[in-house]
């Protein structure tokens, strides 16, 4: 089977690593998958030093998760491998749905035009793992192969590590761990942790196959198709021909049988027919659980991905909720380590992260409750719901076939400052950013590609700038570019950008020409209306008018100022 | 088949709550789903039958209009 040929990553001594008594790193990863990885090249791009065990010595076996969601793409482009992933990945927006043979409904995932990457694209794991490898590894990321962490001892300051290698085990302390070690989380499992949720029993078939086919780079789901009667079936296209085919089989097959060949052939023969070759790359069978850790913070180990959580997989939910986990975590243990924050904000990561992880775990168990009815009454509220669908919108609507993953809207974030003024549309306090097409130097740029540098200001203004503005900028004593803004007098110290509806020429002043309009109808925003943005990209406070004061109150509440304050 | 007076069967997604956002178009109508079937949770087939009755009447009562009714009944009739 297959054309994928795993890559061997070389084992390295660990005899630099090993003392007494034991090193002591500011930063552990343990996890070499897209989480870990992830979490390494944000820790990296801060400067941060970070050391990445992991007990295998190579990316993943099979395809595993395919669809990177457009939040995903947006923060793999902040940590410089998205241009990569989509070149070779299969973008795509549209999914259709058919019940037996007909087309019930169709979504479109990115229905503005106007966002710099696609609703998702499609791209085997082990491609992403390899570009993400050797991302971290060009910025200095120490990652050891064959290091399997077998025991963990969570202390007031540091967490102590036992580490077993080729060449024997050693100790080693780590003032943070990050534990993304995956959903059988060795690491979860011997500190103990608890992991709760639901167990779903149905049991699904992969098919990933190699063949020539010119269907559409859109995503089909069947209910009931003729070729696999009474069960669902999922057909998404990869990268270099290989195709991935899900199908649903019940709780009763056998997964040791149904995985061989002369079981999946016919069923693939039934659905492609018998006339298109086709090579089988990988063959699985799984089930799933919708359930997620009460605490992903420990003291000072943090679980990240699906160590922490996991979903059913319809929605794509769980890698690219895992790259969420990260963005989120990475900047504050970044502020924190850096002595600029203090670790009470951790919490926000446990506590938004957990409320993500919640509303991931509701929308896959939706879908996975319309696709697998569990009882009579479900299966007939759901054909019926098909049956409406072809006459009706409404009935469209609720045809659940996944919701695919978006980012959580972080609105019960303790870090948002509430709005004091009316603002129409979604960019509220705690919202991932909205992608929009904007100018910069007279070259076509992304908004989205602006920001993630740190806290920054974000400043619309009319052009040529009213007095009203000038006054505003001048009250802030502003300075140019990446200067920071002299007037927050804090340790961190956020940047001011502007967007103008047109070129304007203000010396040393990142101006971001917003020619088509669309990010100030996205952001709802009047000359004067200013963001403050996080380093993940998403929203911590808005007013109407640029307010120093304010301002500063704000960076220091989205910093953790008001945890654990009653 | 209306006059203006008349508020003809909505057939567009109409799932909402007052004082309640949903940045996703698909959230309301999902959220009434899943308390549908957990309304079924645990009840035999005769069971949820019966309950489906009873629904259709509260809800039939408190649309009241009987020219939205009746086209409910027609729509729900129609199958192909």
């Amino acid at each position: 089977m297959g054309a994928y040929v795993n890559p061997i990553y070389p084992y390295k001594s660990p005899a630099d690593l090993m003392s007494t008594p034991p090193q002591r790193k500011p930063l552990i990863v343990i996890g070499a998958g897209p989480v870990g990885l992830a979490a390494a090249i944000d820790a990296r791009l801060q400067g941060l030093e970070v050391l990445v065990l992991d007990d295998d010595k190579t990316v993943s076996i099979g395809s595993r998760a395919v669809c990177y969601a457009k939040r995903s793409l947006e923060i793999l482009d902040r940590l410089g491998i998205a241009d990569e992933a989509c070149g070779l990945g299969v973008s795509w927006n549209i999914g259709r749905t058919f019940l037996e043979e007909d087309e019930v409904y169709q979504f479109n995932l990115v229905p503005d035009a106007g966002h710099k990457r696609p609703g998702m694209i499609n791209l085997q794991q082990y491609h992403v793992e390899e570009m993400l490898i050797a991302r971290a590894l060009e910025l200095g990321a120490d990652i050891r192969w064959q290091h399997k962490v077998t025991a963990v001892t969570p202390l007031d300051a540091l967490a102590t590590l036992t580490v077993e290698t080729p060449e024997g085990t050693f100790d080693i302390e780590a003032d943070w761990l990050v534990v993304a070690d995956g959903a059988r989380s060795p690491i979860r499992r011997h500190l103990g942790l608890d992991i709760e949720g639901r167990v779903f029993q149905d049991r699904f078939l992969i098919a990933d196959v190699i063949m020539k086919a010119d269907y559409p780079a859109e995503r089909w789901f069947w209910f009931d198709p003729p070729f696999h009667p009474n069960q669902s079936v999922l057909l998404h296209k990869q990268s270099n021909n290989v195709w991935r085919i899900d199908f649903q089989l019940g709780w009763d097959a056998d997964p040791e049988e149904e995985k061989k060949p002369e079981k999946v052939i016919p069923r693939l023969k039934a659905m492609l027919g018998d006339d298109r070759p086709f090579e089988l790359e990988w063959v699985s069978i799984y089930t799933f659980q919708c359930r997620r850790m009460t605490d992903f913070r420990h003291g000072r180990v943090l679980f990240a991905g699906d160590a922490a959580h996991q979903v059913s997989p319809f929605g794509a939910r769980g890698a690219n909720s895992g790259f969420q986990d990260a963005d989120d975590l990475m900047w504050k243990l970044g502020l924190v380590i850096k002595g600029l924050a203090s670790d009470k904000l951790l919490d926000s990561y446990a506590h938004d992260r957990q409320f993500a992880a919640d509303e991931n775990i509701m929308n896959s168990t939706r879908s996975t409750d319309f696709i697998t009815p569990k009882s009579r009454t479900s299966k007939t509220f759901r054909n019926q719901v098909l049956a409406l669908a072809k006459h009706h919108p409404f009935a469209r609507k609720l045809v659940n076939s996944g919701r695919l993953s978006v980012p959580s809207f972080l609105t019960g974030s303790v870090l948002n400052t509430p709005d004091a003024e009316t603002f129409e549309g979604n960019m509220v306090p705690g919202a991932p950013m909205d992608d929009a097409p904007v100018q910069l130097n007279g070259q076509d740029a992304w908004l989205l590609n602006q920001v993630g540098k740190g806290f920054q200001v974000m400043l619309f203004v009319d052009a040529p700038l009213s007095p009203d503005v000038l006054a505003q900028l001048a009250d802030v004593s502003w300075h140019g570019g990446s200067t920071p803004l002299s007037a927050i007098t804090s340790p961190i110290k956020p940047t001011l950008f502007i967007v103008a509806p047109s070129p304007l020429d203000i010396p040393g002043m990142n101006v971001i020409v917003d020619a088509q309009g669309l990010v100030a109808k996205r952001y709802d925003a009047q000359p004067g209306t200013t963001y403050l943005l996080r380093p993940d990209q998403h929203v911590a406070a808005r007013w109407r008018a640029l307010d120093a004061a304010k301002l500063q109150t704000a960076l220091a509440r989205a910093i953790g100022a008001h945890i654990g304050t009653a | 088949m209306s006059n203006d007076m008349h508020i003809a069967l909505k057939t567009d997604p109409n799932f909402h709550e007052a004082d309640r956002r949903f940045f996703r178009d698909f959230s309301p109508g999902d959220e009434f789903y899943e308390n549908l079937i957990d309304a079924h949770n645990g009840l035999r087939d005769e069971q949820s039958e019966a309950l489906n009755a009873r629904l259709i009447l509260l809800l039939a009562n408190h649309i009241g209009d009987l020219r939205v009714l009746r086209e409910a009944l027609q729509a729900a009739r129609q199958i192909d």
